[in-house]
């Protein structure tokens, strides 16, 4: 019952905060934002699950229950954690927490429907992670479109209609196409399958997969789900060529609403590639390994190269996850302990590190009321503490040892570059790895333009030293990315446990 | 229970306890002609409608209307099968319940000056008696007369608005239509008995080898019936008067004839051709309706889709919006096959139970915006959110839940119909076509309900205003259509198997 807990305190806060006064909505909704982190640590700590939730993994905090029985199929309330989704919800807990603190400076006005909707969005998120019924799951996937919509089109920046209605419609349509062919794929599974619960269809995947439906064969059919559901995904995570929602959604959105769209918003794409696509579908990963490893170099090296070219910090960020979700994805497709593992620990680390590049962004937009790189230089003179956080971050991004990123991408580049996935495996990491001198080269020239040198500022506005709760979230993502670095094991061990059934599935055997 | 031992009269309980609230109020005002006493008219009538409402689903609860097999209280046959109380008259009469008590709280404030009170309310819940009768006659007079009592004191309500002339025109276009489709109806109610020579239902079935001579004159009469529902649901190619008569009325009669008598007119079709015109053998006769059906589905959802994207005032958005939903639930009998359809036809009566809630409240936001005076376009509607949050909290999930996002009740009901489309096209692959017009359908419609969330919460108002008045009544209605909307989700199960049970006892 904790999972419910969880998630029922972080939707009762949201209708609590929703109606408070504007004056208190930030202090009480961070103060109700605590619990949900409380308990995710508490069920961190107690965590007593092992494998893979989808194939006869031991659930932790498992709770089932009858829903709805639709025709031939029940519809069930079906959650429990394994280790892939317990640490994206812990992630989760904490980044909202520290989102709304970081929040206290930049908005203000109607507080309280602000915050009520981003405990509201909290809910949603822990939801798509903890949800084991395709229904479920559904549910929360979409709900979560609806307040983040709001919140870009409320609180964001001069075109957040613009931005606003191209993030929904775009990810709106994503959706509808991934759930049109996986409903598709469960009717013709037939017999095999009696209701929506993922463990039990991943299962019928496994163990024969579907029969021809409505004229199309078996394997044509099968092969056109995973690439409908590919695309449906591709588009969250996203990858080039669907990202174009991205720029502009995280540029317009508020600085709070772009830490949860980088740090948990395109984890649910990532994370439901490896649940559904990288999960239920290991013949056509290892048929199509090419392309999608094409896929993922191209993101990887197209994204740092479309951020080299801009002048926005905001934007700088915001292309610089395209970059990271390629790593991601190149883990995944290598179909190895540390590929797989490493794409899972990369999502934790970029949710961490992107969630504190936005916020130190957002402290120097709050004290300069500008965003473009030309506009400044000298920052750290006046704004020393952001200054060295916004740094330390973009060495984080860079991969440097001891930092999370560093421990993601070695695990990933270790996976990918053993993979047996494709002889190309070797040439797509090593075409991969041009990625991070991209993103050395875009980090240090923006920082060196705007941070060090003689102070300069073309905005008429007077700096002040940002408060402590604006600083005091960056600097606990701090000591996460570092903890992660330093010792990876806290989170990769029930990572890899997770992941290991995955990757017997692989064809190649899977080792390395 | 106790409900084995009442008099089978007692069964029409329902529809008897909106007549009676209607006399009640006709009475009330014969006595006290000039009263403008709202509180205790209005609250007349809500009584009367909610206990319609309880008392219907005590009935579905206990087990009324279900076969004696299956361990319920018996399906009731009255009048030699004149009227049948079974699950699926039950399920209407609650949906007709539910939208008769939220229009009628909501019309207390929304009547404020208005002279005729008493007389607003009987001509609501006589209405509400003839679709409660609609939903379990049981012969085509029947049928005939309950859609006729329903329709007579909806054409006066269209006009209620004396003075005013779109109220007026309204009401004229109405009725001149109505009146033409009401003698089409009859024609083919009188094609259908001389092909077969019963207007019972069952008797219809019964004798229709005896039309095997005439069946070009069976076909043409059932033409002419399907003609009569397209009116009565505004599908088309009869449509063309629900932008014009919704537009015109007032919003309260608006959200009850688009809700209430849509459903209304939806449960006589699916009776009429489940039980006269079993799929089966009208398809020996070669009349195969169901084509005629997935044609109407297509076209319907497709038009209103289109029509409504191009509105600029958001009460013809919403009237077109309407149509489109006539068209979803057209798939309930578009994917009917000779194998059964419970699951099609069970998801269709869903998707009308959550469309009372949610497109009641659609409108009767549309009914707040009038009380408050602030226009009629998108435009006048922006930035509402600023002075009413809770009522537009409450507009933002009637608009996602028509557009068929989870979390909201509309999601269900457009799920099931796609998966019962699915289910269906193993046996006519055409209802692939259908299945897959719905998601597109579904797809564009989020682009003009999201125009009007976009409006009240996102764009900033035109004029400044001053702060609005919370009306309670008005209020009450949108609240509770709102939470109902959300709580359907979690509470699904009960509603989805009541739902395919009744579909599943009529279609076998």
């Amino acid at each position: 019952m904790m999972i419910e807990a969880l998630i029922a305190v972080a939707l009762a806060g949201a209708l609590v905060t929703f109606v408070a006064p504007n004056r208190i909505a930030g202090k009480l909704a961070f103060a109700i934002s605590l619990v949900p982190v409380a308990i995710s640590l508490w069920m961190f700590a107690t965590f007593d699950g092992s494998g893979n939730a989808l194939i006869d993994g031991e659930l932790a905090f498992e709770s089932q229950m009858e829903w709805i029985q639709l025709g031939d199929y029940a519809i069930t309330w079906f959650v429990g954690l394994d280790g892939i989704s317990l640490p994206l919800v812990v992630l989760t807990t904490i980044l909202v927490s520290l989102a709304i603190m970081s929040s206290w400076t930049p908005i203000d006005m109607r507080e309280s429907q602000f915050y009520g909707l981003v405990l509201f969005i909290e809910a949603n998120l822990i939801g798509v992670f903890v949800a084991l019924d395709f229904f479920v799951w559904f549910i929360f996937w979409e709900a979560v479109l609806i307040p983040m919509y709001l919140l870009i089109g409320i609180w964001g920046g001069p075109r957040r209609k613009y931005a606003a209605i191209k993030f929904f419609v775009y990810t709106n349509v994503a959706s509808l196409v991934m759930f049109g062919s996986f409903i598709t794929l469960v009717f013709a599974l037939g017999d095999g399958v009696s209701s929506f619960a993922l463990p039990e269809i991943t299962e019928a995947m496994l163990n024969g997969g579907p029969e021809s439906f409505a004229g199309i064969g078996a394997g044509t059919l099968t092969s056109l789900v995973f690439v409908a559901m590919f695309l449906g995904f591709a588009v969250k995570v996203p990858v080039v060529p669907f990202h174009t929602w991205l720029p502009d959604a995280h540029v317009e959105a508020p600085t709070p609403a772009s830490v949860l769209l980088a740090g948990v918003l395109l984890k649910m794409g990532t994370y439901a590639l490896l649940r559904f696509n990288f999960t239920m579908f290991p013949d056509q990963v290892s048929q199509f390994v090419v392309p999608i490893a094409a896929i993922a170099v191209i993101s990887v090296i197209y994204g740092a190269m479309l951020a080299l070219a801009q002048t926005d910090l905001k934007r700088i960020v915001a292309y610089s996850s395209v970059s990271s979700m390629g790593y991601v994805i190149l883990g995944l497709v290598a179909y190895t302990q540390f590929g797989v593992g490493g794409a899972t620990f990369q999502m934790v680390s970029h949710g961490l590190i992107s969630g504190l590049m936005f916020m130190a962004v957002g402290v120097i937009y709050n004290a300069t009321h500008t965003r473009i790189v030309t506009d400044m230089s000298g920052m750290a003179d006046r704004m020393p503490i952001a200054v060295g956080v916004l740094i330390a971050g973009a060495f984080g991004y860079m991969g440097l040892p001891l930092m999370s990123g560093f421990a993601a991408e070695y695990f990933i580049f270790f996976g990918a570059f053993g993979s047996e996935a494709s002889t190309y495996m070797p040439l797509f990491t090593g075409l991969a790895m041009f990625g991070i001198v991209i993103v050395a080269g875009y980090l240090l020239f923006a920082m060196q333009r705007t941070l060090f040198g003689p102070f300069r500022l073309e905005t008429d506005y007077e700096i002040r030293r940002a408060p402590l709760h604006d600083v005091a979230p960056m600097f606990v993502l701090l000591g996460l990315i570092i903890a992660l670095g330093v010792a990876p094991e806290l989170i990769f061990e029930m990572i890899t446990d997770a992941v290991d059934p995955i990757v017997d599935l692989a064809a190649f055997g899977g080792d390395a | 229970m106790a409900v084995l031992e009442m008099p089978e009269l007692t069964a029409l309980a329902p529809p008897m306890i909106l007549a009676l609230t209607a006399l009640v109020l006709f009475t009330y005002d014969s006595i006290n002609p000039r009263s403008t006493n709202r509180p205790v008219i209005a609250g007349v009538a809500t009584v009367g409608s909610l206990a319609s409402l309880g008392v219907a689903v005590w009935f579905i609860l206990s087990g009324v209307g279900t076969p004696l097999e299956e361990g319920g209280n018996g399906v009731f046959d009255l009048f030699e099968g004149q009227l049948i109380v079974d699950q699926m008259a039950l399920f209407f009469m609650i949906i007709v319940g539910v939208v008769t008590a939220l229009v009628s709280i909501a019309s207390y404030d929304y009547l404020r000056d208005h002279t005729y009170q008493a007389e607003y309310y009987s001509l609501i819940l006589l209405a509400a008696t003839g679709m409660s009768t609609m939903a379990s006659a049981n012969s085509l007079v029947t049928i005939f007369i309950a859609l006729e009592l329903a329709s007579l004191p909806s054409f006066a309500l269209v006009a209620i608005l004396k003075s005013n002339r779109g109220s007026v025109e309204a009401g004229l276009k109405y009725f001149l239509i109505g009146a033409m489709s009401s003698a089409i109806f009859v024609y083919g109610i009188s094609l259908v008995y001389g092909a077969t020579g019963h207007m019972q239902l069952d008797a219809i079935a019964n004798n229709l080898d005896a039309a095997e001579e005439m069946n070009g004159l069976l076909g043409i009469g059932v033409l002419m019936l399907i003609g009569g529902f397209a009116y009565k649901t505004a599908s088309v190619p009869f449509h063309f008067w629900a932008p014009e008569a919704y537009e015109g009325a007032p919003a309260p009669i608006s959200a009850f004839l688009s809700s209430a008598s849509k459903a209304a007119g939806f449960v006589i079709a699916f009776r009429v051709f489940t039980t006269a015109f079993p799929l089966d053998a009208m398809q020996t006769l070669g009349v195969d309706w169901s084509i005629a059906f997935i044609v109407l589905a297509i076209v319907t959802m497709t038009v209103g889709n289109f029509a409504a994207a191009t509105q600029d005032n958001v009460k013809r958005m919403l009237a077109y919006s309407s149509v489109g939903h006539a068209g979803y639930a057209l798939i309930g009998l578009a994917g009917l096959t000779v194998d059964g359809g419970e699951l099609v036809l069970g998801a269709a009566m869903m998707h009308l139970l959550v469309y009372g809630f949610m497109n009641t409240g659609a409108f009767l936001f549309v009914a707040l915006a009038e009380y408050w005076g602030v226009g009629r376009t998108f435009e006048d509607y922006n930035g509402l959110s600023k002075q009413a949050p809770v009522a537009c909290v409450a507009l933002a999930v009637f608009m996602f839940s028509l557009a068929g996002i989870p979390p909201f009740g509309g999601f269900w009901s457009k799920y099931f119909l796609f998966t019962g489309a699915l289910e269906a096209a193993s046996t006519n692959v055409w209802l692939l076509v259908v299945a897959a017009a719905l998601v597109i359908n579904s797809a564009l419609s989020l682009y003009y309900y999201s125009r009007l969330v976009k409006a009240v919460w996102i764009e900033d108002a035109v004029l400044e205003r001053e702060s609005l008045s919370q009306p309670t009544g008005l209020y009450a209605a949108i609240v509770v259509a709102a939470v109902m909307t959300v709580l359907i989700l979690p509470g699904f199960g009960p509603v989805a198997d009541a739902a395919i049970n009744a579909a599943g006892a009529i279609v076998a």
